[in-house]
């Protein structure tokens, strides 16, 4: 693969840019994520806008909730039958490891991602 | 009539609908009355990821849905029926005993101009919401349950 992958947080509202200006806070990385958010859109100019946030690239697109016009958005670009895997759920803790993993092929960096938020989620005792 | 809820709104089945409006009306059933998604197994499956395993969604053509209309309304499952544009709603309401309607997000399209920051519609679409109104239909505009209903009057 020449070019790394790109990470597309596809939100409600104004989420994905908080998660994106969160990992460069955190990490320090600013490239690779790109926020997409659903504001004031319809089905298919959310698509639109996540066709241009992909640009043709290799992608990993995050999206917040699994179900609903952004997973929805997400997976219809599935179609297409570019190089792009779907991760859905999205958290902090998978981001800021994707943010270092993103040499690998969209399938195994979303299996990736998915496994680490996963991992992320605990209910701790008080 | 037991309907809980018969909304417009592009997006169809989503999280304002399944959660805002869901969990609010402790829904059991959602129809979403579509002629493409109908005839779509695949559009279908999208939007049955969005819905918990406790709703039941269904998908139904607009003659499907006229003919199921009496059936809804005397149902005692709290029913959420969902259409995309403003076609369908009319066609849906003036085939039916259906006399109240929520819009919900309808977007900016180049033929619509701005009536609420959640609703845009063309002047046709406009006219086919008053007609619906003189026909003796509440119709009004509200985005989440926890909004003000605004009547189509305030916006068109």
């Amino acid at each position: 693969m020449s070019e790394p992958l790109k990470g597309i947080v596809l939100s409600h509202a104004a989420l994905a840019q908080a998660m994106v200006d969160a990992v460069k806070q955190i990490t320090g990385e600013s490239g690779g994520l790109v926020p997409v958010s659903n504001d004031g859109c319809d089905g298919g100019q959310l698509g639109k806008r996540l066709d241009a946030a992909i640009g043709g690239s290799d992608a990993v697109v995050f999206v917040d909730l699994p179900g609903g016009s952004c997973l929805q958005a997400a997976m219809r670009h599935l179609r297409t039958g570019e190089q792009v895997a779907v991760v859905a759920g999205v958290n902090l803790a998978m981001l800021l490891d994707f943010v270092y993993q993103r040499h690998l092929a969209p399938a195994d960096a979303a299996r990736r991602a998915a496994e680490h938020g996963v991992r992320a989620v605990r209910s701790l005792p008080a | 009539m037991t309907l809980s809820l018969v909304r417009l709104d592009d997006r169809l089945v989503h999280g304002q609908v399944v959660v805002g409006w869901g969990r609010a009306l402790d829904v059991q059933l959602v129809v979403l009355v579509d002629d493409r998604v109908r005839a779509s197994e695949w559009e279908q499956d999208l939007y049955r990821m969005g819905i918990p395993a406790e709703v039941e969604l269904r998908f139904a053509s607009v003659p499907e849905a006229i003919a199921a209309a009496p059936g809804w309304l005397a149902s005692p499952l709290r029913t959420i029926v969902v259409t995309g544009d403003v076609d369908t709603l009319a066609q849906l309401v003036e085939g039916s005993d259906i006399r109240r309607v929520n819009i919900g997000g309808i977007h900016q399209q180049p033929h619509r101009s701005k009536r609420l920051p959640y609703v845009y519609l063309s002047d046709d679409e406009a006219s086919r919401l008053v007609s619906l109104v003189a026909r003796g239909v509440d119709v009004s505009a509200q985005d989440v349950p926890t909004a003000r209903p605004v009547p189509l009057g305030e916006f068109t």
